[in-house]
């Protein structure tokens, strides 16, 4: 049995989650998308640090909201006018686009609501992962331990800046 | 009421759902870059939920997080460049317009 606040919670998150994301994809202004995009990451940390992973909603909203969504609103007023909306869709597409997105949510549900054993799982208890477990834990190369796919983030994240330089550098 | 795994699967069905619709109606290579973060990100929560919900004594479904949200960060990052780059020799972002790949 969760308490009253635990549910509110639950409820603002939920609601602002499925608000967001659609106000997201159907708004015609490029920039008013890119700002509920933001909320939407915002809305995704708070699940997260409602779900005790603390260190998760940190990385969530540094990286997400603090780098992504700039580079989003940067380029935006690079390649766009800020207040310039996108023309009507064209009716066919918005068929087609509606299409795909309600097959894939009534198969998801159906899915869940009907072939899905653990869909009514309670929530368990868990103490909140420790900062020095999860440092041990990217760092080991024992079991259940990452360093390997953290050097190759580190990498690829190398290859990333040096192509950004390459292609987007004026020839 | 008790709020169970089902509870936190819908809204991130609704966002997948949501991401899907932006991804093929929009027209701008931006935004069809923010219905890719959505889908992304329902992705994210999906792990987080699993792994909180099934396996609370492990911490795969956090790490898996942890990198994809890395990598969301580090493909971002190239689109945009990408974008850049063909806005400068087109003008223009629209997709229906990029019908060369050489100029």
């Amino acid at each position: 049995m969760e308490s009253v606040g635990s549910i509110i919670m639950y409820l603002v998150i939920a609601l602002s989650i499925i608000l967001f994301s659609v106000l997201t994809v159907t708004t015609r202004k490029i920039l008013r998308s890119a700002t509920f995009l933001l909320f939407t990451l915002f809305a995704t940390a708070a699940l997260y640090f409602k779900l005790d992973y603390e260190f998760l909603g940190a990385v969530q909203i540094a990286v997400y909201a603090g780098g992504i969504v700039v580079l989003f609103v940067f380029s935006i007023f690079l390649t766009s006018h800020p207040g310039h909306s996108d023309e009507k869709l064209v009716s066919k597409k918005r068929v087609l686009g509606m299409t795909a997105s309600l097959a894939t949510f009534a198969a998801v549900c159906y899915a869940l609501l009907y072939r899905c054993g653990m869909a009514m799982t309670q929530l368990p208890a868990m103490e909140n992962p420790k900062m020095n477990e999860i440092g041990k834990a990217l760092m080991g190369t024992g079991e259940y331990q990452y360093l390997l796919p953290f050097e190759a983030i580190s990498v690829l994240l190398l290859a990333c800046i040096i192509g950004g330089v390459v292609v987007a550098r004026k020839r | 009421m008790d709020i169970t795994i089902l509870y936190y699967l819908i809204p991130s069905l609704i966002m997948f759902c949501c991401g899907v619709y932006g991804f093929i109606t929009r027209r701008n290579m931006i935004a069809m870059l923010i219905s890719l973060e959505l889908m992304l990100n329902s992705v994210d929560i999906n792990f987080v939920v699993f792994n909180r919900y099934l396996y609370p004594e492990n911490m795969e479904g956090m790490f898996f997080t942890l990198f994809a949200i890395a990598i969301a960060a580090a493909e971002t990052a190239l689109a945009i460049a990408i974008i850049i780059n063909v806005f400068r020799e087109v003008k223009n972002i629209s997709v229906s317009d990029l019908s060369k790949m050489k100029h």
